[in-house]
């Protein structure tokens, strides 16, 4: 896999969503198969995916309109996310749903876009609390895979007008439609954090822990583990995260905690997000969505062919990386369902987990309807 | 009587009823089928009661395989199925065709599964919204939309009408806290999406059907989020002159960074019916916020005091918080009545319309000029916090032609919500009421895109006929299906 794209000549970047339009509806017509992507900075392709041509976003950038008093951002999806955190900043605003940054993992460069973080539903630790990139999402634009230029939703905090096709989009991966503008929640920052941080502690301890910490009014905000290591974040008024803080220590008294303050909160789980653990190694990295009660089943069953795995979401997410076989990898994480985030060296493996046949049959079905030539993202998606 | 038009009922279907209905009996337990129609009378309408129609029959399941049982024969039958839930819907969605069969979830109503440690329940769709919640109260969680008829409305409705409520300005709406569920399609294959994980790891389905309005699917069983409750929670009052310093007061609480789980707005025709019916002891003023904080103690005090200041500098008229549970409850109680206090004052219709929180001052002012055009009286309530408004237009439904001239202004407040940059409806879904309205929302090719997925769910076109796409944009979709 190559990783360095974002700046090849070869890239096709039109600059005007009707240019986009008209380009797809030629690829159409000629049946070209294209590899959409933003920034490509967390480009992940199908195992028989060579040979597309690259369409990025990239060029439809800007924002459309900022309402800090409405908490929503409508921008085009090339935008760059530093553009955008940096804008959100400045109104003491950001997207709660924190989008993983891929590029110490994936060992690309270039700049993350917001589009590819909706295509992707890319969603950060804060998943528990908050929800994901597609419950912040309000509405998009895009074009399908015959060209026809598509709005669905608005820019307004509540709408069940028609179906909802942004939730749809909203990690279809390309495969639906080029996402060309898109409608988000923003959410004020929290006046501050702390974080617990649990020393010398089992994957089995962390996780019952993290059950008896979600099921709590404190409002946890992240609940991770990585090799022996737990951290629950607390966010919040100063008031409120003190308050917090310290119910919380007099839960969990018997363990051994140290707090760690705003500015040694606020990085750690920035390298949480960006799975920092896994950087700088070419091994295979899977993320297995499970029932929080599983994960010490599917954590062992995985660590028992070789490779290391670490949790989020309170145990609803394990990452995995090692090189196991994929029927291996997929076998152990059952009933989970392991997603396959970075190739590494497995040119071979599908990127998505088998589906039930009635829902890879309505899932087809969907991709035939908006693509029917089949142009975008071709395969990706196939399990 | 009114201006929203239904197809005409399919006179080989309504020939054949007797032997539709002699199939769905001989396959299903007594009791299940109705068709007499003192019995179906009680369902020819939902809670938009100016429009009704009984229906052919109405299927009363208690098992996904009987929703499954009764499709395919409708299926096989080519007969319109309109899905029901408790019938609470404000836009007609379960109003019934001459033609149709009424499939109710009513019956389905077992608790499958609660798991508080993976923090869901499980249940079949048939269950009420508030039993939701008090299956949960005893473990400390609760089930968060909590849409005003959540006494009697179905986690099914909820699914297809993606129902918000109060409190999701902090906790969201249906769509938010839905993991997973069981479907039948119209060929009564039965589907699962989801399940208690985080996530999709294909296509989000289960954001496609939430609020479908029973145009895909109809669904069984529900996995639903559930949330730990807050220590505690009160409510306040602040009552303004204007309108719009009441809406300025809304934007700059949201701005401060503190996230109310309630933020709501009643204006002053409001006030008076409920001040009569409810005796809730509200300030007289133009616009009042009722906005509720959670948390430990400390946390409400300061969350009060913080709202406080903020309301303080734009010189309300009131401002009361609430010192103890029984001064909460009387803050809630005429909030909670104020539709049924409307309807002592006589008809009205109910709108649903969301504006940008930006807006809601000009959309206020506007609708305001637009009352006196119509010389009708129109009263606000409405959640504030995410701009979905809830204008209410007063009628006399006796008096000729005065529905058509509420609908008409109702139609006009809608597109000026579009207009504004906001949408037709923000959890009551389009059912009919909206459905001729949808054209001003979206273009053709955004609803053609529309009607293609339901090319796939339901091929035949079978399912809750006549609702959501207006009649003259999905005719193509209709004559093809009748030759599927």
């Amino acid at each position: 896999m190559s990783n360095a794209v974002d700046r090849t000549p070869d890239v096709a970047s039109p600059s005007s969503e009707a240019e986009m339009a008209e380009y797809i509806a030629d690829r159409r017509d000629a049946s070209t198969p294209l590899q959409v992507i933003g920034g490509g900075t967390r480009l992940i392709t199908s195992n028989s995916g060579g040979g597309a041509q690259r369409l990025s976003t990239r060029s439809l950038n800007g924002v459309v309109t900022y309402e800090p008093g409405a908490l929503t951002l409508v921008v085009r999806t090339g935008t760059a996310i530093e553009e955008i955190e940096k804008l959100l900043a400045g109104e003491g605003q950001a997207l709660a749903f924190e989008p993983m940054d891929h590029r110490s993992l994936m060992g690309t460069s270039g700049s993350p876009t917001i589009g590819g973080v909706v295509a992707c539903n890319v969603s950060g630790p804060r998943r528990t609390l908050v929800g994901a990139c597609r419950d912040h999402l309000l509405g998009v634009r895009f074009i399908d895979g015959r060209g026809r230029i598509v709005k669905n939703g608005g820019r307004v905090m509540k709408n069940v007008t028609g179906l909802d096709l942004s939730k749809l989009l909203c990690g279809s991966y390309g495969t639906l439609g080029v996402l060309t503008e898109v409608a988000l929640k923003t959410l004020p920052v929290a006046e501050t954090e702390q974080t617990l941080a649990f020393k010398n502690i089992s994957l089995n301890e962390a996780s019952r822990m993290f059950a008896s910490a979600l099921s709590t009014p404190f409002e946890v905000s992240g609940a991770a583990f990585v090799s022996g290591s737990a951290w629950l974040r607390i966010e919040g008024f100063s008031r409120q995260v003190a308050y917090r803080r310290e119910r919380l220590l007099n839960m969990f008294r018997q363990s051994e905690i140290e707090v760690e303050d705003v500015t040694a909160s606020r990085r750690l789980w920035r390298d949480l997000r960006d799975l920092r653990h896994f950087a700088g190694s070419d091994l295979p990295v899977w993320r297995i969505l499970v029932k929080p009660t599983d994960a010490p089943m599917v954590a062992s069953a995985l660590e028992a062919l070789g490779g290391s795995v670490s949790l989020d979401w309170g145990g609803g997410l394990i990452w995995y990386a090692g090189e196991a076989s994929s029927a291996d990898i997929r076998r152990a994480s059952h009933p989970g369902q392991a997603l396959l985030v970075r190739r590494g060296t497995a040119s071979d493996f599908k990127v998505f987990p088998r589906e039930s046949e009635s829902v890879s049959r309505l899932s087809c079905a969907l991709r035939k309807t908006f693509d029917p030539a089949g142009i975008l993202n071709p395969g990706l998606m196939d399990s | 009587m009114s201006t929203i038009t239904m197809p005409p009922p399919d006179a080989r279907i309504l020939a054949r009823a007797p032997q539709i209905i002699a199939r769905l009996e001989a396959v299903l337990p007594d009791g299940t089928v109705i068709w007499d129609p003192e019995e179906t009378r009680a369902y020819e309408c939902d809670a938009l009661t100016a429009y009704s129609c009984a229906p052919l029959a109405v299927v009363l399941p208690r098992t996904t395989e009987e929703v499954a049982t009764a499709l395919r024969i409708c299926h096989q039958e080519r007969v319109p199925v309109v899905p029901r839930g408790a019938g609470t819907s404000l836009a007609g969605g379960a109003l019934p065709t001459a033609d149709s069969i009424v499939i109710s979830t009513i019956r389905l109503r077992d608790v499958l599964e609660v798991d508080t440690t993976n923090r869901f329940i499980r249940v079949q769709t048939g269950v009420t919204n508030l039993a939701v919640s008090a299956e949960l109260e005893a473990d400390g969680f609760f089930y968060a939309p909590d849409p005003s008829s959540q006494l009697a409305c179905t986690i099914a409705g909820n699914i297809a009408m993606n129902s918000g409520g109060a409190h999701c300005l902090k906790y969201g709406v249906t769509t938010n806290n839905l993991m997973g569920m069981r479907m039948v399609l119209t060929s009564g294959e039965i589907v699962d999406i989801g399940g208690p994980v985080l996530g999709a790891s294909g296509l989000d389905l289960l954001g496609l059907l939430c609020g479908s309005e029973g145009q895909l699917a109809i669904v069984t069983e529900a996995t639903l989020k559930i949330v730990p409750k807050p220590e505690g929670a009160r409510p306040m009052l602040i009552g303004f002159d204007s309108a719009e310093v009441a809406g300025e007061c809304v934007a700059r609480i949201i701005r401060s960074g503190l996230l109310p789980v309630a933020i709501e707005y009643m204006d002053d025709v409001c006030l008076r019916a409920v001040e009569a019916f409810a005796k809730a002891g509200y300030p007289k003023c133009a616009a009042l916020l009722i906005v509720e904080v959670e948390g430990s103690e400390d946390e409400i005090s300061s969350q009060i005091e913080a709202i406080r200041s903020i309301a303080v500098e734009l010189s309300p008229v009131e401002f009361r918080s609430s010192r103890n549970a029984d001064e909460s409850l009387a803050i809630w109680k005429g909030r909670k009545a104020a539709f049924g206090a409307m309807g002592r004052l006589g008809d009205y219709l109910c709108l649903d319309g969301t504006v940008p929180v930006s807006q809601l001052p000009y959309t206020l002012k506007r609708i305001g000029e637009l009352s006196k055009e119509y010389g009708l009286e129109v009263a606000n309530v409405f959640h504030a916090g995410d701009g979905n408004m809830h204008p209410l237009i007063l009628f006399n439904a006796n008096a000729p032609g005065e529905l058509e001239r509420a609908e008409q202004f109702g139609a006009d407040i809608l597109r000026l919500c579009v207009d504004v940059g906001g949408c037709l409806s923000g959890e009551h879904g389009v059912g009919i009421e909206k459905r001729d309205l949808m054209t001003k929302q979206y273009s053709p090719t955004d609803m053609a895109i529309q009607m293609e997925i339901k090319d796939i769910f339901d091929p035949a076109w079978l399912l809750n006929p006549a609702k959501v796409f207006p009649l003259e944009t999905s005719r193509c979709h209709r004559e093809e299906a009748k030759k599927r």
